[in-house]
């Protein structure tokens, strides 16, 4: 469903990205593994169109999404979760909530449905959903992003470190609603720094080094042979 | 000593300098074969060039934007009209010594604030520091002449010892000349120096010119006093061409034209604002003969463009170049 | 007294129809980043339409919102021709544009409309009585006026989906895109609005002293200096410096000539650059 082929990238001269080559079928769970400062967010930023791609490709269902803007995403079924979160600071949680949920083509069932669905998933956003969401904690605001992402009934849905900073309390109920967004068939590409979750959660992972693909393998693989991982990130 | 290889290109400092011979013996002839009109326009070309080469140590070397200058300038008018009009006979040296002391004083309190803001802050406050100057100028009428300005008889041209003679013209025009190319050339020399680097980076990348180590406030003091003073410069060559001082020039719209000059002809190249100045008025010039005072639409519009599509300048694909 | 009570009166209209002016500016600046040195010749420009609608039809009300809409649309063309080109350069081009489109915008009314003062008869006839002073009803319907469309804005923004879009695009404009919201339509439709403002702002500020085509540059100044003392990007806070600043210009004009008087919103800025550099009424950041 989306293919990255041999796609390079670069910021200002920097040649950030080389030939990535990444794949996620519909419905699959992707981890995408690597040390600090590898690449791995900018991977995710050159499918949204954030970095300038200066070669290769990237395809989602079929199409190519050379010419589309980042606001044209999420239309398309791919919703970014980024490594900060970027919760919306100054508007509530419910108003981060509908700049997702605002879209053409929701009724107001939709919308019903759709919140309903967040809030049992996540009922402390219920609970905050007037308040201000800088004002919630980082695993709540995490739990936003997360909420936010999926008000856009994403095909996909581009997940970078959600477990960062949070306690191992919080690091459970995300691995939870990994699985649950699995359940529901939404795909995942899952950029993490967290091994053992990644290899719960992922069927396949692509371990990067220096802006390149170095290792594919599926988790049960890596499972199995823990020297990969070793030798890729040190753990 | 090496021997240069055969067939090894000229530095392009040769081809510069050549280019720059051929300008200035153009500048010296042109008053002999020019009619009156035109010749009045080349010694202008080469006054409002002067005031956006100093506004180009600002803009294009440290990257501060400052919309200021009309202050500068007026203060360097204003100043050599109160050296004219007070002391008997009219001295050049003095107009031109009140003059600089009056701009270098405006620039001191600039340069207090350049310190202090940054960028866009700055920008305003230089904006607003200009009306507040202009505000003073009009409506201290005991003083300044109020709208209508002061008007004085030109000074000679006094050597000690060698001679005095009335200017004319002509010789106005190259003692402009003299002055502005001396200008240049030492303008030239601080931009080249190491000084001159410090600037540039700090124009590239303040936190970091910082985190080296330089003193980025000093160096700023420094470049605003520079361009305060070139500034003032101009304004006394003005006042001394034109034989008055009107609160127009200290209105912000000179400031904004300066702007212009710089951004036309490039900024960071020293150069380029002469350029950018020539071209201006030429183009106002000759536009304002079909259009009269409406020249400014298209005059506005070919600035526009130019920011969008040509935003170096004419000249501004020498910066490299002139700045290695 | 009497001249401290009409005085207080005059700040308190005059801040009410420069905040207009200055909400614009400060939504403009706080979404896209432009300092929009254009914004008071399009005030200008929307008096000098006003005024030829009130000419033709003699409705002012009318000229209100044909002005508005015609400014609006010009705002959005000025903004999808010379700046969106320019989204991504030094923030310094974006007001060498917006200044050479404030040449331009100023000489084209000229040629248009000519160097004589245009009126623009009262909307409302007649004065209150306030003790034994009499003060133009006009002038307190401009105020009222004023403060009903900030007070719309302020709603649009706070309810209803395009205020959200408007919000979020301010706080993050990467994270509004990857959300779908269209940020390049919304920058456009925010300088249109800030456009209809200033024009509404223009008419409602007619009357009160003839239009003129360098009315705009007094507005201009005045609200640069009113958004910086605000804190720029703060709606709440340029409108309470707005009046803080017409009220201290016009208790200064008691004591010297109006054109000095000017200078008082000068010092106030320079004060607050140096001093509270992130505005007056902005609580001090952490």
């Amino acid at each position: 469903m989306l293919v990255l082929e041999n796609v390079d990238a670069h910021y200002g001269k920097s040649h950030v990205l080389h030939g990535v080559s990444i794949e996620v079928r519909a419905g699959e769970v992707v981890g995408l593994l690597g040390r600090n400062g590898v690449g791995k967010t900018t991977t995710l930023k050159a499918i949204m169109g954030m970095v300038r791609r200066t070669g290769g490709r990237v395809t989602f269902d079929g199409r190519d999404l050379g010419g589309v803007p980042p606001h044209g995403m999420a239309g398309l079924g791919i919703a970014w979760v980024p490594e900060e979160r970027r919760i919306f600071r100054l508007l509530t949680v419910l108003e981060n909530l509908r700049t997702g949920l605002d879209r053409p083509g929701v009724t107001p069932d939709d919308r019903e449905r759709l919140l309903e669905k967040v809030y049992s998933y996540f009922p402390i956003l219920r609970e905050r959903r007037h308040q201000a969401g800088g004002t919630l904690s980082g695993g709540e605001q995490q739990m936003l992003a997360i909420a936010r992402a999926m008000m856009l009934e994403p095909k996909i849905i581009l997940l970078d470190e959600p477990t960062e900073g949070l306690m191992p309390r919080m690091v459970a109920q995300i691995q939870a609603i990994v699985h649950a967004l699995h359940r529901d068939g939404v795909a995942i590409l899952l950029v993490e720094q967290n091994v053992p979750l990644t290899l719960d959660a992922a069927g396949r992972v692509y371990i990067m080094e220096k802006g390149a693909v170095r290792h594919h393998a599926s988790a049960a693989e890596l499972r199995a042979d823990q020297r990969v991982i070793h030798e890729y990130l040190g753990v | 000593m090496t021997a240069m290889p055969a067939g090894r290109p000229r530095s392009p400092a040769v081809g510069y300098w050549i280019g720059f011979g051929v300008v200035v013996v153009l500048l010296v002839i042109a008053p002999l074969v020019l009619p009156p009109f035109w010749q009045r326009f080349a010694t202008e070309i080469l006054v409002w060039g002067l005031l956006a080469m100093s506004s180009d140590i600002l803009i294009g070397y440290t990257g501060m934007v400052s919309f200021g200058h009309s202050a500068f300038f007026g203060l360097g008018m204003y100043g050599a009209a109160a050296a004219l009009l007070t002391m008997k006979p009219p001295s050049l040296g003095l107009a031109l010594l009140y003059g600089l002391v009056a701009a270098g004083a405006a620039a001191v309190f600039v340069a207090y604030f350049a310190t202090r803001l940054r960028d866009i802050y700055f920008a305003i406050s230089t904006l607003v520091f200009s009306q507040i100057f202009y505000v003073i100028i009009f409506t201290w009428t005991e003083v300044t002449g109020g709208e209508n300005g002061l008007t004085f008889s030109q000074p000679r041209l006094t050597i000690p010892g060698l001679w005095s003679d009335r200017f004319t013209p002509v010789t106005f025009h190259w003692f402009v000349l003299v002055v502005v190319v001396l200008s240049y050339l030492l303008v030239r020399r601080i931009t080249q120096s190491p000084f001159g680097m410090v600037l540039q980076s700090i124009r590239e990348n303040e936190p970091r010119t910082r985190a080296i180590g330089y003193h980025v406030e000093r160096y700023k003091i420094v470049a605003v006093m520079l361009s305060g003073l070139f500034a003032g410069l101009s304004g006394v060559l003005y006042a001394l061409q034109n034989k008055f001082a009107a609160p127009d020039f200290v209105f912000f719209v000179v400031s904004g034209e300066v702007v212009i000059f710089n951004v036309m002809g490039g900024m960071g190249t020293l150069v380029g604002p002469f350029a950018g100045a020539a071209f201006f008025l030429l183009l106002r010039e000759g536009l304002s003969r079909f259009l009269t005072e409406y020249y400014l639409i298209p005059l506005g519009i070919i600035f526009i463009i130019m920011i969008i599509f040509l935003p170096q300048g004419l000249l501004g694909f020498l910066r490299r170049r002139l700045n290695a | 007294m009497d001249q401290i009570i009409i005085q207080t009166l005059h700040g308190l209209v005059n801040g009410m129809v420069l905040a207009m002016v200055a909400s614009g500016l400060t939504l403009i600046f706080g979404i896209m980043d432009i300092v929009n040195f254009a914004h008071g010749d399009l005030m200008m420009l929307g008096a000098f339409v006003g005024a030829s609608v009130v000419g033709v039809t003699g409705n002012y009300w009318l000229a209100l919102v044909v002005a508005a809409i015609v400014i609006a649309v010009l705002g959005a063309l000025l903004q999808i021709t010379t700046l969106r080109p320019l989204i991504g350069r030094d923030p310094l081009t974006t007001i060498l544009a917006t200044f050479g489109v404030s040449l331009v915008i100023q000489k084209y009314a000229l040629w248009q409309w000519g160097p004589s003062v245009r009126r623009i008869s009262e909307p409302v006839p007649g004065d209150f009585t306030l003790f034994h002073l009499q003060y133009p009803w006009y002038r307190v319907a401009t105020a009222v006026l004023a403060g009903l469309i900030i007070g719309g804005l302020w709603l649009f923004l706070k309810y209803g989906k395009y205020g959200i879009w408007i919000r979020a695009t301010t706080q993050d404009r990467v994270m509004a895109q990857a959300m779908g919201i269209p940020v390049p339509l919304v920058y456009t439709a925010v300088f249109a609005i800030g456009s209809a403002m200033a024009a509404a702002s223009g008419v409602l500020f007619g009357p009160f002293a003839g239009v003129t085509q360098t009315m705009g540059f007094d507005f201009t100044l005045r609200a640069f200096i009113v958004v910086v003392v605000g804190g720029m990007g703060n709606l709440g806070g340029s409108i309470l410096a707005s009046i803080f600043v017409s009220l201290l210009e016009s208790y200064a004009s008691i004591v010297v000539s109006p054109a000095q008087a000017v200078i008082v919103s000068f010092v106030v800025l320079v004060l607050t650059m140096l001093f509270r550099p992130t505005g007056l009424f902005v609580p001090t950041p952490k």
